[in-house]
């Protein structure tokens, strides 16, 4: 049905052992039927290679309902758990399929990435602007005059610098999300189906799979609640209010000739304010549900993953906060510096970081549309 | 002793007939008690691997197709139980059914349409979320929330009584054995099939090759207990459900996952390579409950499916993996029967099949012509390597003998006399509807619909209304 390439093949065996075994113990059960998609997803085959475990492990978004209501959960001898392993699965799906290859140890190494994004990136911004602007700039440089930002940066350097690394995360997530696409025997053409790009979105934006029953989903514990997707809400949208804060700010600049800063109500700061104040709560929200999380449930080696990524979007929202309160301080260039930075870090991070799960996910969501129209390539070969 | 609660409800039990009980009297308003004796983790009896509810309805509701009239269940019932029925309590049940399922999602249940498989059932059977774990913890969640103390790993062990009335328990419980008082007792502690002693009263040696697909915690004990305080009983010993499942199922509590669909498909043969029952007999969802007595009739209570590379993949795929092998005598060589007996049983088999045009979702014509035992449908030659073989063993969901209740759910004693203050729910008292044959989710039926009962009229007697 599928060939998996060797080569690429850096899942650990014991791990997809584990996953064939656990997918069997539930393509046999199937009493999780209506929770989610990965187990009518699992329910088309028959057997469980490597593409089918990846890709159901990332059509998974871990909710939990199906730990609580297993009878073959710990301590039954059986020792099922399915959402932790298919966590572990994912984890180790980041790495294969990351580009360029060299960066994949960065997935394991979050206290590293934490560091470059948090600590590093800012630092190198702020010496660049000390070393060619010169120190006083960054004190001297506060108002609310239009251009006031582009004496600490001009504004060439932040449009070359965040569209030569923009491109490169867009570049990796591309080659990621083929990696993944191909690994799971689907012809790119296929990711070009409307329909089905069409209900993933909606599945995606909605987050349909983390709704259990109507009433929410069991996380962070069995009591079934709608906060993490909630909060997850909060962060996408809000991370999304802020992306279109900056585009719309970009507009304003190439095409209006409007100079940053902008006013407290004009389209840009409102935007971003809204968009910043879900992604100072959404993050938040996300980690403190992790802290009260089932044990049982978490997959360690995911841990950092998962804390670097909030962590970095938060300090982006919050930093943009401080850039907004004291732009008319001396305080403003160090501030805009490190934001800068903390947002160029963020950007540098996210293709080995938690932020992939973003583009698995949706194409796993993608490829299960295709599968419920009956048009994905096993499918059709198999007619 | 003077600061110990009394209750006014002691439930034993921790299953689903338990917990209805526990909750409606609770929302009485009486004080209680549900003392399970399996630790958390495996609390919820034979429920945690239930999966639905059989469910009168007049029309189409949300998750269950069509209409599924009192009259047409009550035909289900007295065709399966060939009269071995109360009809007055089994009419009771299914009226009683219909009006269930708000009530059960008023307390956390939730229902999914029908699980793919199980289609025929979408008319007459409400699927849980999750299944029967998922409502278990909906209810204790719901148990916890009004106030019902539930106590753990607590083994009721003796029940005392005072002219007739149920007078107070002794309960061992971490370490110790304490004694319990209440007003009045809910019986809901399941059938005995976890007892294998038990089982070989009726069934001999045999009895220590049965698996036990549920809980291992459903000893009987309390169940006799009554039948020693001289309660009427209902059903017999050596009735059970017992269908056929994966001789390498787990012991106990190896559930929905060990059963094997395959049987109707190829051929089943025992120990010494011999076929001994028709396996196409009638559809597979009407048939299967038979395998489980037909091999513990068996030498060895062992035997084997066998089918070949035709029939992969158009069953419900069993938990373990199928022994496989190119050849026929590899295959015996795996499953260490007599080769040549195995090759002399499927060539004799397969000299006889007439083929027509295979349907599984029929009563095809594919059959064999003057061998016994006949094969009626279904029979395709066994042919086409790889070939595939699946181990069998009895697989006993639960036993049917019970304590005989009234329509209160009041136990009845042998001179037809009635324990005022004692009541029977769930399995124990099943019988008193299925004493015989099975009806997919009919168990839960009667556990909600009595547990309700008894919780309420417990409560009722307790709190002297």
């Amino acid at each position: 049905m599928h060939s998996a390439d060797k080569s690429t093949n850096s899942i650990p065996f014991n791990l997809i052992e584990q996953s064939e075994r656990a997918m069997r113990i539930c393509n046999a059960c199937r009493y999780c039927e209506g929770f989610c998609a990965v187990f009518p997803a699992l329910e088309r085959r028959t057997e469980f290679k490597e593409p089918d475990i990846n890709y159901l492990s990332n059509l998974c978004h871990d909710c939990g309902e199906c730990y609580y209501c297993c009878p073959y959960a710990p301590p039954h001898e059986f020792e099922l758990n399915f959402p932790k392993i298919l966590a572990e699965v994912r984890r180790e799906t980041y790495r294969k399929y990351a580009w360029p290859g060299m960066f994949k140890n960065l997935f394991n190494r979050n206290g590293l990435s934490l560091l470059i994004g948090a600590l590093l990136a800012p630092i190198v911004v702020l010496l660049s602007i000390y070393v060619w602007s010169g120190g006083a700039t960054l004190s001297t440089a506060y108002s609310v005059e239009e251009g006031s930002f582009y004496r600490v940066v001009p504004h060439t350097v932040m449009i070359g610098i965040f569209g030569a690394i923009g491109s490169l995360v867009v570049l990796a997530f591309a080659v990621g999300l083929i990696r993944f696409w191909r690994d799971m025997g689907e012809p790119l053409a296929s990711l070009l189906n409307v329909r089905a790009v069409r209900r993933a979105k909606m599945d995606a934006f909605s987050l349909r799979y983390l709704n259990g029953g109507g009433d929410g989903c069991a996380y962070p514990d069995e009591m079934p609640s709608h906060a993490r997707r909630w909060f997850h809400h909060l962060t996408f949208y809000g991370f999304g209010l802020c992306f279109g804060a900056t585009t719309v700010a970009a507009v304003y600049h190439n095409v209006l000739g409007y100079e940053a800063p902008y006013p407290f109500w004009s389209v840009p700061v409102v935007l971003g304010t809204v968009g910043g104040a879900g992604l100072l709560v959404g993050p938040l929200g996300l980690l403190w549900l992790k802290t009260v999380r089932n044990p049982e449930l978490a997959d360690r080696g995911q841990t950092g993953l998962d804390i670097t990524f909030l962590v970095m979007l938060f300090l982006t929202s919050l930093t943009g906060f401080l850039l907004l309160i004291f732009r008319e301080s001396a305080a403003m260039g160090v501030i805009l510096a490190v934001h800068l930075g903390i947002v160029l870090g963020l950007f540098v991070t996210f293709p080995y970081g938690k932020m992939v799960h973003g583009i698995y996910r949706f194409a796993a969501l993608a490829r299960n549309a295709l599968e419920e129209q009956g048009h994905a390539a096993w499918q059709r070969g198999a007619k | 002793m003077a600061d110990r609660p009394v209750y006014d409800v002691l439930v034993i039990g921790g299953g689903n007939a338990a917990l209805c009980a526990a909750i409606m009297a609770r929302r009485a308003g009486a004080r209680v008690l549900v003392l399970e004796a399996a630790p958390e983790h495996f609390r919820g009896g034979n429920s945690r691997h239930t999966r639905n509810f059989r469910c009168m309805h007049e029309a189409p509701e949300d998750v269950l197709t069509d209409a599924y009239t009192e009259p047409e269940y009550w035909d289900d019932l007295a065709n399966v139980t060939e009269g071995k029925t109360n009809e007055q309590l089994a009419r009771m049940v299914i009226r009683e059914t219909a009006a269930c399922r708000p009530w059960m999602m008023g307390h956390g249940v939730r229902f999914q349409p029908s699980l793919a498989g199980t289609l025929h059932l979408s008319r007459t059977n409400a699927f849980f979320l999750g299944g029967g774990k998922a409502l278990m913890n909906a209810y204790y969640r719901w148990a916890e929330k009004l106030g019902v103390d539930v106590e753990y790993n607590a083994e009721v062990r003796e029940l005392h009584f005072q002219d007739g009335n149920f007078s107070h328990a002794n309960v061992q419980r971490r370490g110790f054995n304490d004694k319990i008082v209440a007003k009045t007792v809910v019986a809901a502690s399941g059938g005995y099939q976890a007892n294998i002693e038990w089982l070989r009263e009726s069934w001999g040696d045999a009895a220590d090759n049965f698996l036990i697909r549920g809980t291992p915690y459903d000893t009987g004990h309390i169940l006799k207990v009554l039948m020693d305080q001289g309660v009427k009983t209902v059903s017999e010993p050596s009735q059970c459900h017992a269908i056929a499942i994966d001789a390498r199922a787990p012991r106990f509590d190896g559930g929905i996952v060990t059963r094997v669909d395959s049987l109707s498909l190829g051929i089943v043969v025992n120990r010494s390579a011999e076929r001994f029952y028709d396996e196409g007999e009638d559809f597979w969802p009407k048939r299967y409950a038979i395998w489980g007595r037909l091999i513990a009739q068996q030498p060895g209570q062992i035997a084997y499916s066998i089918i070949d590379s035709k029939s992969m993949g158009a069953f419900m795929p069993p938990v373990f993996p199928p022994i496989q092998a190119n050849s026929l005598q590899e295959l015996a060589f795996e499953l260490k029967l007599d080769p040549s007996a195995l090759e002399k049983t499927v060539s004799a088999f397969n000299a006889v099949v007439r083929e027509g045009s295979f349907d599984h979702s029929t009563l095809d014509d594919c059959r064999t012509e003057g061998l016994t035992p006949a094969k009626s449908h279904w029979a395709r030659k066994i042919d086409a390597p790889p070939f595939y073989a699946y181990p069998l063993r009895p697989g006993i969901t639960f036993t049917y003998l019970g304590v005989a209740v009234n329509e209160r759910a009041q136990v009845i004693l042998g001179d037809d006399k009635l324990m005022g203050n004692v009541f029977a729910a769930g399995e124990i008292m099943a019988g008193n509807i299925l004493g015989k044959g099975y009806l997919a989710g009919l168990g839960m039926a009667i556990g909600t619909v009595f547990g309700r009962i008894a919780g309420r009229e417990a409560a009722r007697v307790a709190l002297g209304g």
